[in-house]
This record gives structure tokens, sequence and C-alpha cells, in this order.
């Protein structure tokens, strides 16, 4: 309907100056915006998020959910692509006017939803059709102010986010800045109070940054920004990767010793909430480096990825719980006491490899799409295995394995209720991932992982025994998913087949993908982004208010880093390269790196077609 | 170089047919390829040419008859075994390991040997055959222009140390003035004494190069001569076109 109405408005706009805007371009935006703002009311998160303030007191989180959406599309609806050579057309007041069509548009969208909300009963279907829907964005007004409230509002957003473009470029990324620093500042809140206590004076009783406050972070955050402080990092990162040989070595090792110091140093000095989430996130740090190697080195699409972590927690439990299943035989010890645990690990990467042979072998024939999808039984079979009565009197089936002892090493324990522990023994074993995964990549079976990965019948040309050694990537990612499985049983001290479900697979796919494949630092970066803010499957994360929304969340985001950045938050240079081939081809031009001859020699091959076509005689 | 009488064949067919599923494929063909010869195999559509080629690396089994090489039958044995003995292919439209760079493709090409100072070498002699390929080293393989790609194709191929090179449809895909520039290429690789077996529709310009050659069709070989008798021969013309007798 919103569409109807600007299309119409089309064929007239012919005046020059602030209206001189593509209007077929707003109807598009300002459509996409109804939409997505219909969607998300409806999806519950305004009302479920009402509560939790951002800045006391009036923006709730609820509020943000809905009113960041026209600001963003506000700004991408000016976004132009500069051609060469076709002059770009002059920032200015259109931009603005095309902000707050495609605001207002879409505020017009939520007005209608609103009415209907409150006029018709659909809340069988859509849970979130309630009363409480029309409560909230009508202000606890009547239905009439909140239909006008909400055009002027979203066209207001929307004409403030076009107004981005008008602002020189220094100045606008000092107010984005600034934007996502009050933003982040107030809902990281639990966060930043649990690491620095002194912070709470920022904060109002009930929750949500003080009006002065944030005022205080958006000109702070700006003065920062215009200062430079942003660029200089960006230098920094730019020298590094321009750097090479021996000083690039130093600098990555330098990079290396920093990082590992702040991974001492933080447990120490946060609450026990940080800690729990950051062994959570080790945890899945650990899954995803292995992960890491089935799917982005060798390029296998394993779906059932759990099956080693649950292999892997499975064996731990049985080796070191008194509370195993009672038909054990006896010689399978009990390992409790100090470094029982370590020979409970030895035990269980054995297991997990066996595990990765078994599953592997038959699967590791097939390609592509029936591989990832055998994978993906195989992973449903291994839980179903955990709980049925078959196998219920070694691992208890439902009622899983409980009083798993930690993890002793003697003179330092690790155990759930102490997560700084957790975190730090997390740590050790993801650096020995990091460690494997390096060599193997720069190894002669990390090339032929990648050769498999890009042509596997060409690898097999060359000589490469595919079936081998896509195996070995399976059996190295098993062992890796195992470490794990081993932490996990230990920190949480009881396991169940519904720790393993399938969710868990794909998280850690998510997480692989969203990082960028075949990328460590990525597939950390992942990790802390994904696990760390949004929360894993069942472990909460920095922002909790979102679990209910936690997979709308990833989904929204997998869907958005496949449309405009397929290779991952951090990029290997090689993916980007292959995915953004035409622009880097474009940019090598530029630089004068492809030949100029290549055309001349296209040119000399037309005049020679007909040479071409005599000699190729009865072949066509 | 030609073949030397009484020889024994490099590489061989005895007898040989294949199937994917229950349809028949290559239909009783015989084949020898002695060293240092070029030899092409002429074919249209679907007459079993890239069967060949895969049956003769091992990636298809046949199910009856023979693969010979050097006078041992290897049959049962894996692709591996047969590139470490010098069968290597330069397969159809190059097929590079797009997104790794020119050097590591073709360090796969030497991925089954361990004499570090003989691939060091061989890289050297690749880059004086191909300048082209040194300036695009740390390059990805996708980027190239397809004139060089053809060129790190057959550098990968020739990284393996082969005795005998396998070529599927070499000019496939290049530019009409490419085509000549490749021919060359394949006939400077002969010189050095590497046996080529190449699969080819272009079949003048093939025979232009080859010592001999055989025409396929519908998985049998129908024609099997000299190029200079093939070239003459009135029926080549009409089997290669694969219009019924």
């Amino acid at each position: 309907m919103s569409a109807v109405t600007a299309s119409t408005g089309m064929p007239t706009a012919v005046s020059k100056g602030a209206f001189d805007v593509d209007w077929r371009q707003i109807a598009r935006t300002g459509g996409l915006l109804a939409l997505g703002l219909v969607f998300i009311a409806l999806t519950g998160m305004p009302v479920g998020l009402d509560e939790r303030t951002v800045i006391e007191p009036w923006l709730s989180l609820g509020l943000l959910s809905l009113t960041f959406l026209p600001f963003v599309l506000g700004y991408t609806v000016g976004h132009e692509k500069v051609l060469e050579g076709v002059a770009a057309k002059a920032k200015g007041a259109r931009d603005v006017v095309a902000g707050a069509a495609v605001g207002a548009l879409g505020g017009l969208g939520l007005s209608v939803l609103v009415v209907l909300v409150d006029n018709f009963d659909l809340r069988d279907p859509l849970v979130n059709w309630s009363p409480q829907l029309v409560e909230m964005l009508s202000f606890d007004q009547s239905v009439g102010f909140g239909f006008v409230a909400w055009i002027a509002i979203s066209g207001a957003l929307g004409a403030a986010g076009g107004a981005l473009h008008v602002l020189p470029h220094q100045v606008r990324r000092a107010v984005v800045a600034a934007i996502l620093a009050v933003l982040l500042t107030a809902i990281f809140e639990s966060f930043l109070t649990d690491v620095i206590d002194q912070l709470e004076f920022l904060y109002a009783s009930r929750g949500g940054l003080t009006n002065v406050w944030a005022v205080v972070v958006f000109v702070v955050a700006m003065a920062v920004s215009l200062s430079g402080g942003g660029e200089k990092l960006g230098e920094r990162r730019a020298a590094y990767q321009a750097a090479s040989g021996p000083a690039k070595n130093r600098q990555t090792a330098l990079f290396i010793a920093a990082f590992s110091l702040a991974m001492i140093i933080i447990p120490l000095v946060t609450g026990k909430i940080t800690q729990e989430l950051m062994a959570n996130v080790g945890i899945f740090m650990l899954l995803a480096l292995g992960l890491n190697i089935v799917v982005g080195l060798a390029g296998i699409l394993d779906l059932g990825y759990v099956a080693f972590f649950a292999v892997g927690g499975y064996t731990t439990a049985v080796l070191t719980s008194p509370n195993r299943g009672p038909d054990w035989p006896s010689w399978v010890p009990t390992l409790d006491g100090p470094g029982g645990w370590l020979i409970a690990l030895a035990v269980t990467i054995v297991m997990a490899i066996f595990a990765g042979l078994v599953i592997g072998a038959p699967v590791i024939r097939m390609r592509g799409d029936y591989l990832a999808i055998v994978t993906l039984g195989f992973g449903e079979i291994i839980r179903l295995l955990f709980l049925s009565d078959w196998l219920g009197g070694y691992f208890n089936g439902a009622q899983g394995i409980t009083n798993i002892p930690s993890a002793d090493f003697g003179i330092f324990e690790v155990k759930g209720t102490d997560p700084r522990s957790v975190f730090y023994l997390v740590m050790v074993l993801a650096a020995i991932s990091i460690y494997i995964s390096w060599r193997l990549e720069h190894s002669r079976l990390g090339r032929a992982w990648m050769a498999v990965r890009e042509d596997e019948s060409v690898a097999e040309a060359m000589g490469i025994n595919t079936v081998n050694v896509k195996l070995m990537a399976f059996v190295v990612g098993a062992a890796l998913a195992s470490f794990a499985g081993a932490v996990f049983s230990a920190k949480v001290g009881s396991i169940f087949p519904t720790s393993f479900l399938i969710l868990v697979s794909i998280v850690i796919l998510v997480i692989v993908i969203v990082g960028g494949m075949g990328n460590i630092v990525g597939v950390m970066v992942g990790a802390l982004g994904l696990v760390g803010v949004l929360g894993g499957p069942k472990q909460p994360g920095l922002l909790q208010e979102f679990s209910e929304y936690k997979l709308l969340i990833y989904g929204a985001l997998l869907i958005w880093m496949m449309l405009n950045r397929p290779e991952g938050l951090v990029p290997n240079v090689r993916r980007s390269r292959e995915l953004h081939q035409d622009e880097f081809l474009q940019d090598a031009w530029l630089r004068g790196e492809v030949d100029r001859d290549e055309s001349t020699t296209e040119a000399e091959a037309s005049a020679n077609l007909a040479d071409g076509l005599g000699t190729n005689g009865g072949a066509s | 170089m030609t073949r030397q009488e009484g020889s024994t064949p490099l590489l061989e067919f005895r007898d040989i047919n294949t199937h994917y599923g229950a349809v028949h494929i290559l239909k009783d063909v015989n084949l020898a390829i002695y060293p240092g010869e070029l030899v092409c195999l002429l074919g249209g559509n679907a007459s079993g040419k890239s069967t060949t080629l895969k049956t003769l690396l091992g990636m298809v089994k046949p199910t009856s008859g023979e693969v010979v090489l050097d006078g041992e039958v290897v049959n049962d044995k894996p692709t591996s075994y047969r590139v470490e003995r010098g069968v290597t292919m330069v397969p159809e439209n190059r097929r590079l390991f797009k997104r790794l760079s020119v050097k590591e493709n073709l360090e796969l090409g030497a991925y089954l040997r361990d004499d570090k100072e003989g691939i060091e070498a061989d890289l050297e002699r690749i880059f004086s055959m191909f300048p082209r390929v040194k300036e695009r080293l740390t390059q990805k393989a996708g980027t190239l222009s397809g004139g060089e790609q053809q060129m790190v194709a057959m550098g990968r191929a020739l990284m393996a140390r082969p005795r005998v090179l396998l070529m599927d449809e070499p000019s496939m895909g290049l530019a009409p003035a490419l085509v000549q520039t490749n021919f060359e290429l394949i006939e400077q690789i002969h010189q050095e004494g590497i046996a080529i077996f190449m699969v080819e529709q272009n079949a003048n310009m093939a025979l232009s190069i080859a010592d001999r050659g055989w025409v396929l069709q519908t998985g049998k070989v129908v024609l099997d001569n000299t190029a200079e008798a093939l070239l003459a021969d009135p029926d080549l013309r009409r089997s290669y076109l694969g219009q019924a007798d």
C-alpha cells in the first residue's frame, strides 16, 4: 500500500534541487523499511524489551529495536556508488528529503499496523498481535496519536540518517562513533559495571544511562573521533598488512604476546559473570577452530560436528564420574584425583579420532550437498545413541551423567564454580589448537586440503589421495572438538543428550562463516562476537535481553553477511579476492598491474576469428 | 622425435571396456603411446575421449581389459601410483585452483615429489619457459588471463616431471589467436622428450603437429593411422562429424 502511494508520485519528479531524488529507489527502500518495522514489531521484540531502559527515561531497548532501522535506511537510500567518469551528484538537501521520505513511508507501515492491531484480532496465528503492542506503539495515548507519531518519528529519523551525507566525512564518522558509543555504553551496562564497579554512577538506579551522562559520553566519543583516534588505529593496521619479512614477524609476535597477556590479566580483574562468559566463548572458540579445518580448509560442509563434541564430553564423563552407567566393566577406571583428568583427556582424544574415522569413512566418499545431509544425519544418530535405552546401561539415557568431578591438576583445579579456572584451561587448549591449525594450514597436508576444496577432481588428478586427505580433516576436526567436550563436561559437571542438539552444530558453523572461513583470527572474532555478545545455544551472552531473539539475530546476521560481506568479519585475503574479484581486478587495472596488451590480444583474436574458424575444420 | 620400432609402449590400453552405471562408454579400445611421441585422440562430443583420459589416469576403473604402464598392468593401482610414474594430466579448461596463488598451484603439481632441489630446478625451468608465470607468482590463479592460465596449467603438469602428458582439449576456451601459441607450446614441451597424448576437437590443428592419431566414435576406435594418412583420409571428416554410416 505504501509503495503504491509513492510510485504514483514518480513520473512527476522532474523537479530540481532538493526534490531531485530517485523516487523509485525511495519507494523500494521505504517499502522495505515498512516491512522491516512491521516484522520486528510482530516478533515481540519492542514489547518484550520495553522494560529495559537504554537512556532513562525516554529510550528503551524495545523502542530502539524499531527506531534504529529508519535511521539506517534513511542513510543507505542516499548512498550512491561513485562511478568512474560519471560526476557524482552533490550531497545536499536532496539526501535529507530522500531519507525523510523513506522514513515516513516506513513509519506509515507501522502506523497502519497499529490501526490494524487495534481493530482486528489476529492473536491466534500471531502471538504478538496484542493490545500491549498497540499501547506501546501509541505511547499510551490514542491510536490516532500513535499513527501520526510514527510517521513523524520515522520520518525525522530517516531525515537524520540522510543528513549524515551532508556532513563532511570527518564529522560524519565522529557522529556515528558517538552514537555507537552511547548505545554500547548503555547496552553493555551489566558488563561494564561487572568489570569496573565504579562505573555505576553513569547509570540510573533502574538501569539505563542518565540523560546527562548520555550527553557526556556522546561529546567525549565525538571529541576522541575528531582528534583522529580511529584513524591511527586504521593506519597501524594498514602498516602491519604492508609489512613483510622479519619486521612483520616481530609485530606478529608482539601482538600475540600482548594478546596472551591480556587473556591472563582480564579474568583477574573482571567479575564472575564476565569470567563465565569468557569460558563459554573459549569452549565455542575451540569447537569453531576444529570446524574451521573441516569446512574452511578442506571445504567439507559438516553439519553434524556436534557429534564429536558429544563423544568428547561423554568419554570424559564416563572416565571421571562415579555416576556413569552401571554396565561398564570394572576395568574401565574412574579417574579422579590429581592428573586423572589429563589421562581422561588423552583417552578422549583417541576416542574422538576413532569416532572421526568411523563416521568419516562412509561419509567422506560423498561430495557437496550429499555429504552435508549425511553428516547432519550422523550428528543426530550419535545423540540418539547416547539417549537410547539400548546404551542406557552405559550412558543413562535422558538422565545423563552427573557428578562429573572438576579437572584436578594437583596444583591447579579447574571447576565449574570457578569460571576463571575454566577460562585458563580453555585458553591453554585453544593455544594448542591454534598452533595445530596454523601448522597444518601451511603444511603439505594443508595445501592438499585447499586443493581438494578448490577442485576435487583436479586434486585427484594431481595424485592427491582425496579420500585420505578428507578423512584426515575430519579426524583432526574431531580431535579438536573433543578438547571442547572434555572441558565442557568438567565445567558443567553433568551432561545430557540435550546438551548436544543440532543447534550446537549450526551455531558453530555460523561462527565459522561469520568470522571468516579458513581464517583463525576470524574464527576467534566470530566466537567472541556471537557467543560472547549474543550467547551460545544455551549459554547466555552479554546481551541477555536478546536471548529470546538470539536465533533470529543469528539468522539475520548470516543473511546480511552472505549478501554484503561473504568473506566474513576478518577476511582471509585469498577468499576476499575471490569473492570480490571484479573490484579486485578493477583496482589492479587502475594500478596498472593488469597487462594492457591483453586487450590488444583480444582484438587480434577477433580479427583472426575467421582464420580460427577455418582451421577448426569440421570440428564444429 | 618419433617412435623407435620395437620399443615397449609407455602407456597402453588392451581391449578396454568401461561403463558408467549400465551405460557402455568405451568399447574394446586399444591404444598405445610410445615414449617421446606426440599422438592425438579425435572425436566428437560424447565419443568417450574424456573417459579415455580418466581411465588412463585411474580415475575411472575399466570393467574389462588392461591398462598397462611400462609393461605393468595397473588396473588396480590408484591415480597417485600412475602420477608418480610419470603420467600427468592437464585438465580440460585448465581448471586451476583459482583461489590459490600461482606458486601454490605449481607446488601442487609436484605434490607427490619430495626432492626439494629437483622441484626448485623444475620451477626455474618453467620460469624460463614462461617468464610471465614468474611475474604472476603471488597472484591468485583465478585472476589470470586465459593465456596465462594455460601456461600455469602446463607448468603445474610439468612440475610432476611427467614422461607422458595427457592433455584434455588444450585449445578449448582459448581465444583463436592463443590456440596457435598453445600448439607451439605443446610442440616445445614435446621437443624436451615428453610424450604427449592429446584429446582434441580441433582435428586439423592437432593432426598438423601429431605423429599418429586415433578417431573415437561412440566409444569405438574407428580410425587408427599416422597423422598424414588421417589428414588425407576422406573417412575422417565423415566419422569425425559423427554422421551415421
